[in-house]
């Protein structure tokens, strides 16, 4: 069996599909989200990289570098934002994050 | 000249209402002034009342109280600037006045000052304008000389009091609408003097806010002369309707032509000048305090005693007199309702006279007897003796002015004692007083040769020469009247200042009032009796066509002035005589037996009790309209207003609306995964529908 491209998309939209449900399923941590969010980037970036392949173009690839590099420093400062929210808080726990509730 | 006359007094009342809003600032630092005012009365109410007088009935509570140690209010700064302003300015206005009546009267040099547009829509045109002929410049005398001499009076009478600049203003303010009610040049200008001196009247009937029965008073005097002013308002339109005009030039010259004419009302036509001259003198019937609308003249007596004097004795009052006189050549025109004045003032004059009878309160008998004459004056207006009744008018102010600040003087020698039954042996005390109080009591009651016994008795000679079918009553009712008010004005007297003291501690402590409070009433005295000798022929006699000239007008089948000359000389000492037999029995009754009176209330208790609640017409509009009103207030107030139009109207959306965003904000809960998934379910309807659209082909 070659591994083709509709194989690369599946896997990637299970990535996609695990990273939304490990957003609004998870009630525990904010740290979870962020993974989660990590995971979303992550199919896309395979996404990316098949259809480069598959369509030998190569402008795919390098869009792939530049969402790491974007994905790189927003997870930087989501953990950073994540340390002060704790200091402050007290907790990261996502019940605990409802100021907004009207 | 007459713009100083008119336009003094109003810059006498913003200087002191100035220095009064000023000084409230002072007192209550940081807070707006107005509310700062008021809220002082909460506060120091107690204290802050100074001299008010109250009713005889809560005699203990006030003897209690005036000994206490009082935290001592500051009077308002610059209180004596505005004593001396406005008075300054009143004696400069008193001067000019006197100089206007010797050149209007006697130099014939009528004046028209006309000062601004006021009103110009379609056909109403309106202008300000002083019109100065010999009746206002009577007026102008009469209202400038006692508003001057209440003014000197108040320095002393409110002492004590600490809102002094707030008074002056509001007397300065009154005097300056009376003065336009008397120099108006048309219906609108009077109307606005005569709503003018109504809210000066409110304002200082009320003046000690924080006595609720001060306050009920000034809103009573304030609603009867709104039932007053409601058909002074629709005689103008009716004025206006049948003339097209409402200056006085153009409407007496159309005058004569609306005879016989007739208005059309829902099914009834009726004659226009009649239904003109009763709705104006429905006015004048509020104003003057007349049969059925007098209730709030004796209520008016919660204010302070110069403002009884000046306001509800000598001029306001008399402004309903004023008026029928300026209108005379509409009255002249309308026989049917001159008869209805005669009828009023007849009714008035006993009326108020019986009631005066009883009562024991120093100021409510005065009250009485001021509306006891106006009836007088509108007999003599009724019966188409107009000079005549303008005489009664201008001695009146004299002697009434005079018994009232006399009685203020006595209630200032007596502690703010008012009850007549509390008072007795007070002539060693206050000799002065006492000797002008005689002389204001000789006037009022006709003793020959004092001012009122020209003016009264012309006014009963013109009564039995009157044509119209109620003349004759108004004759018998004014003669019995004599009688009543010199009974009294007599017993007034008697139980003031003779017999033993009822009160030693009151007794004791009596003094003399201030040099500044007697010279008003010297003035006064001799005003009383000096105003009668030397204008009764210019008033009542063979002067008073060259006197009044065009001021006043006559029907030329009026011979009334001519006719008083030649009546029967039993006729002529009858008041007299009445006089001499009220006095006789005051005497009789008060010196002599003073056992007597009592005997006699107890014999007739029904009689007694029927004078004393002032014939029940307070009881009997209290039941015929308070009470419905009240109800049908409170079913507009609670099933109109609250249930209907607040149930249905705004609170009924604003509470429909916090419904609605109530369960809008349950959607915010707060928590992010339910923004997250708002959001993903958002993005993946929007691709769907991208892709069914335009993506879709």
């Amino acid at each position: 069996m070659t591994i083709g491209l509709g194989h690369y998309l599946t896997v990637a939209a299970i990535l996609f599909t695990l990273g939304i449900f490990g957003i609004f399923i998870n009630r525990k941590n904010v740290i979870i989200i962020l993974m989660s969010i990590e995971l979303i980037l992550l199919a896309v970036n395979i996404n990316f990289v098949a259809f480069s392949a598959s369509l030998h173009d190569l402008v795919g690839q390098v869009f792939a570098l530049l969402v790491l590099t974007v994905a790189a420093a927003e997870a930087a400062i989501g953990l950073a934002i994540l340390a002060v929210f704790f200091r402050t808080r007290g907790s990261i726990a996502v019940e605990d994050i409802n100021a907004m509730k009207g | 000249m007459y713009q100083a006359i008119v336009f003094l007094p109003l810059l006498g009342c913003i200087i002191a209402g100035l220095v009064a809003l000023a000084g409230a600032r002072a007192r209550f630092p940081g807070a707006d002034p107005a509310t700062g005012a008021e809220d002082s009365a909460h506060d120091h109410g107690p204290h802050a009342s100074g001299g008010a007088p109250r009713l005889g009935g809560d005699h203990a509570v006030i003897h209690g109280s005036s000994h206490e140690p009082e935290p001592h209010v500051p009077p308002a700064m610059g209180s004596r600037l505005c004593e001396v302003v406005t008075t300054a300015f009143l004696l400069i206005a008193m001067l000019l006045s006197w100089l206007a009546l010797y050149r209007v009267g006697f130099g014939h040099q009528d004046a028209h000052v006309p000062l601004l547009p006021f009103i110009v829509s379609g056909d109403l045109k309106v202008d300000w304008a002083l019109r100065v002929d010999t009746l206002t410049a009577v007026m102008l005398v009469v209202v400038t000389t006692v508003s001057a001499l209440v003014h000197l009076y108040s320095i002393g009478y409110m002492a004590e009091d600490p809102f002094r600049p707030r008074f002056f203003s509001y007397l300065s303010l009154f005097t300056f609408a009376m003065l336009m009610l008397v120099t108006a040049d048309n219906l609108v200008q009077l109307f606005f003097g005569w709503e003018g001196v109504g809210l000066a009247s409110y304002l200082l009937i009320g003046f000690w806010y924080h006595k609720p029965e001060a306050n009920a008073a000034a809103i009573k005097a304030f609603i009867v002369n709104r039932v007053g002013d409601f058909g002074f308002a629709l005689g103008i339109f009716a004025v206006f309707l049948m003339t097209g005009a409402v200056d006085l030039d153009t409407v007496f010259a159309q005058a004569p032509a609306l005879t016989g004419k007739t208005m059309h009302f829902l099914s009834w036509d009726l004659d226009a000048l009649t239904v003109i001259c009763l709705l104006l003198f429905m006015g004048a019937m509020g104003k003057s305090a007349q049969f059925l609308l007098h209730t709030w003249l004796p209520d008016a007596m919660e204010g302070p005693t110069p403002v009884s004097a000046l306001i509800h004795a000598a001029t306001m009052v008399t402004a309903g007199v004023f008026m029928v006189a300026r209108l005379s050549p509409l009255f002249e025109l309308a026989p049917n309702a001159q008869t209805v004045v005669t009828g009023v003032g007849a009714m008035t004059a006993i009326f108020a006279a019986t009631v005066g009878l009883v009562q024991n309160d120093i100021k409510r008998i005065v009250a009485y007897s001021t509306c006891s004459q106006l009836g007088y004056m509108f007999v003599a207006m009724g019966v188409g003796a107009y000079s005549v009744g303008m005489f009664h008018l201008f001695t009146h102010a004299f002697f009434k002015a005079l018994l009232f600040l006399g009685s203020g003087s006595v209630i200032t020698a007596m502690h703010h004692e008012q009850d007549i039954r509390k008072m007795g042996g007070l002539k060693n005390k206050i000799p002065f007083t006492y000797a002008v109080m005689v002389i204001g009591t000789l006037a009022l009651t006709g003793f020959p040769l004092t001012a009122g016994y020209f003016s009264k008795d012309a006014i009963i000679e013109a009564a039995y020469v009157g044509h119209n079918v109620l003349a004759p009553h108004a004759f018998w009712a004014t003669v019995v009247a004599a009688g009543l008010t010199a009974f009294y004005s007599w017993r007034l007297i008697y139980k003031t200042f003779h017999g033993a003291p009822h009160d030693p501690a009151h007794y004791e402590a009596a003094h003399e009032s201030p040099m500044v409070m007697l010279v008003p009433l010297g003035v006064l005295a001799a005003g009383s009796i000096l105003a009668g000798l030397p204008f009764v022929d210019l008033f009542a006699g063979h002067g008073v066509e060259e006197f009044f000239r065009e001021s006043i007008k006559f029907a030329p089948a009026n011979h009334v002035l001519e006719a008083m000359h030649e009546i029967p000389w039993q006729i002529k000492m009858l008041p007299t005589l009445m006089m001499l037999g009220g006095w006789g029995v005051a005497i009789w009754f008060y010196i002599l037996r003073p056992d007597m009176p009592v005997a006699l209330a107890r014999q007739h208790p029904g009689l007694y009790r029927f004078l004393l609640n002032k014939w029940y017409f307070d009881e009997l509009y209290d039941f015929i309209f308070v009470r419905p009103m009240l109800w049908l207030g409170r079913l507009l107030w609670k099933g109109g207003d609250g249930w209907l139009i607040d149930g249905f109207g705004p609170d009924g959306v604003s509470a429909r609306v916090i419904d609605v965003t109530r369960n809008v904000v349950r959607l915010q809960t707060g928590y992010l995964y339910h923004y997250a998934f708002a959001m993903l379910v958002g993005v993946a309807a929007f691709i769907t529908w991208f892709m069914f659209t335009s993506g879709g082909h």
